[in-house]
């Protein structure tokens, strides 16, 4: 990611700002400013809660570059409770223990890192609920 | 419109060249072409290429392969359209001959992606996916597929080894095709076995990373009747779009360009899928095998798979595909590939097939995708006596 785009997109990466349609009332992540299921203008700012549950889920083995150092690590699509998908990884969990429902909130995370003297990029990624962690560690 | 046909046809064997360049692959598959057609010079050249920026540090491909190719001075471009960029090519090519702008036109597709270490390879191909909100969290284009598959196996029950007929027919076509990658049949126990890359995708669900080029001289019907081949005529050429990242879809397990795409082309062609003897779709991955069938209505939602699993995909069954072993085993050198796809029906078409020769086929439908299903474009070739 260059600075530029780090900078350009950190709402989205930083705090989930995404955007509602004022005419059909969808919302959307990342915000695209043209609604894809109305075609109409769609620039007002929507906050995510961050709250969702686990879509579907890939373990990388073979990583692109970049990212080499990181595997296995666990990419996810989140349903997020506001309606969209968001693509992101997985942390605070193993593969055997991810399942599809999986209830996650988004974290943010130190996602890349451009070199030893370059860019650190942080954005979001998503744990499980920490509540739900702590009832199990409780049960257990 | 005019009607256009293919007349010639020329193929590198894919694989490793690390003996050849970008250019030099570029122009021997152009030259065979020619050669094929025995026409001397075209109006034009149209490259598909996807890679060759990021791998050889290279753009410019029309004019550098026109030039290798002997055709300085022809009017030349490169199109992309990532992993569809050679059935783009081949669009754009139709589309001039058909619109009676130019009479003879090639279409090359040429990919050279074995000149650099595999991440690097990796990193490139996750350029056809959203660099801002997919590639940039460490998904790769095989993760992409790991996300549609293990969704897809979730919705309707299957296990990860049902779609390993796919893979498994590949190669078993492939032995066959001499300009094949890998001529090696495979087992179910060794598919069950492969090294996973991003689970649940294995090496064996995905296309392998070579080198090739593939080209094709079209030209109107009319001047076609001239020579000596069979006639194959381009009876559809179709394309359409979806979003590129598969969190933006408004359905994940529908390929809705390949829907549009292969239902403008049936429209196009006045046929219905029950009409097409075979189908060289884009086995990059098992699961676009899968719901490539579903999209362009040959299965049922959720019943690709069983098409596999009933073994109705092999060159007996109801419906052929990858009949010289698709992406998966002919191998994928992503900008090529769609002309390699389109030359296999040729092959089939004209009675050349070999071994994998389909009795008394008519009609041949090619799909070249572009992305997880961001740019599909569809042909329909036709046999005209």
């Amino acid at each position: 990611m260059s600075l530029a785009s780090s900078w350009r997109t950190r709402k989205q990466r930083l705090s989930l700002k995404g955007e509602i349609c004022p005419h059909c009332r969808e919302k959307l992540f990342p915000p695209r400013d043209i609604c894809p299921y109305c075609g109409g203008p769609a620039k007002t700012e929507f906050a995510f809660s961050g709250k969702g549950a686990v879509y579907s889920y890939t373990t990388m083995h073979t990583a692109p570059q970049g990212f080499e150092q990181q595997t296995p690590y666990i990419a996810a699509l989140i349903k997020m409770t506001e309606g969209p998908l968001v693509t992101a990884q997985l942390t605070d969990v193993t593969a055997e223990d991810v399942y599809i429902g999986m209830p996650v909130e988004m974290v943010t995370r130190r996602i890349s890192e451009e070199g030893e003297d370059g860019l650190i990029n942080y954005s979001f990624k998503f744990r499980p609920v920490l509540a739900n962690s702590m009832q199990q560690a409780a049960a257990r | 419109m005019r009607d256009v046909c293919i007349v010639g046809i020329g193929q590198i064997p894919v694989g490793e060249h690390w003996d050849k360049s970008l250019r030099e692959l570029g122009a021997e598959a152009v030259h065979l072409a020619l050669l094929d057609a025995q026409i001397e010079r075209p109006e034009a050249l149209i490259v598909g290429n996807m890679l060759s920026g990021q791998i050889s540090h290279q753009e410019n491909l029309g004019a550098l392969i026109a030039d290798f190719a002997g055709l300085r001075g022809v009017e030349a471009v490169k199109v992309e359209a990532a992993c569809a960029s050679a059935a783009a090519a081949l669009r754009q090519a139709y589309l001039l001959v058909a619109g009676g702008v130019m009479d003879v036109v090639v279409a090359c597709g040429v990919e050279k992606m074995t000149d650099t270490a595999q991440d690097n390879t990796t990193a490139a191909l996750a350029a056809a996916a959203d660099a801002e909100y997919e590639s940039e969290h460490g998904l790769s284009f095989v993760g992409l597929n790991g996300l549609l598959m293990q969704r897809y196996m979730y919705e309707y029950g299957y296990q990860h080894t049902d779609l390993a007929n796919f893979a498994i027919t590949a190669h078993r076509n492939a032995v066959n095709n001499p300009n094949a990658m890998f001529r090696k049949a495979i087992t179910a126990e060794a598919f069950a076995k492969a090294k996973m890359i991003a689970s649940p995708v294995c090496l064996l669900d995905s296309a392998g990373i070579a080198d090739g080029a593939a080209a094709v001289v079209l030209a109107p019907s009319t001047l076609a009747n001239a020579l000596a081949k069979p006639k194959v005529c381009i009876a559809a050429s179709a394309a359409a779009t979806d979003s590129l990242a598969l969190h933006d879809r408004h359905d994940l397990l529908e390929l809705a360009a390949a829907r549009i795409s292969a239902q403008k082309a049936y429209a196009q062609a006045h046929t219905h899928p029950g009409e097409i003897d075979f189908f060289e779709l884009h086995d990059a991955f098992t699961i676009i095998s899968t719901l490539s069938l579903e999209a362009c209505g040959f299965a049922e939602r959720g019943r690709g798979a069983r098409l596999a699993m009933e073994n109705e995909i092999s060159l007996q069954g109801r419906i052929p595909i990858a009949t010289m072993g698709g992406l998966k085993a002919r191998g994928h050198p992503v900008g090529a590939t769609g002309i390699y796809q389109v030359i296999e029906a040729v092959q089939q078409l004209r009675g050349e097939a070999g071994a994998n020769q389909l009795a008394g086929c008519r009609l041949g439908m090619t799909q070249n995708i572009g992305g997880s299903g961001a740019n599909v474009i569809t042909h329909i070739l036709e046999r005209v006596s």
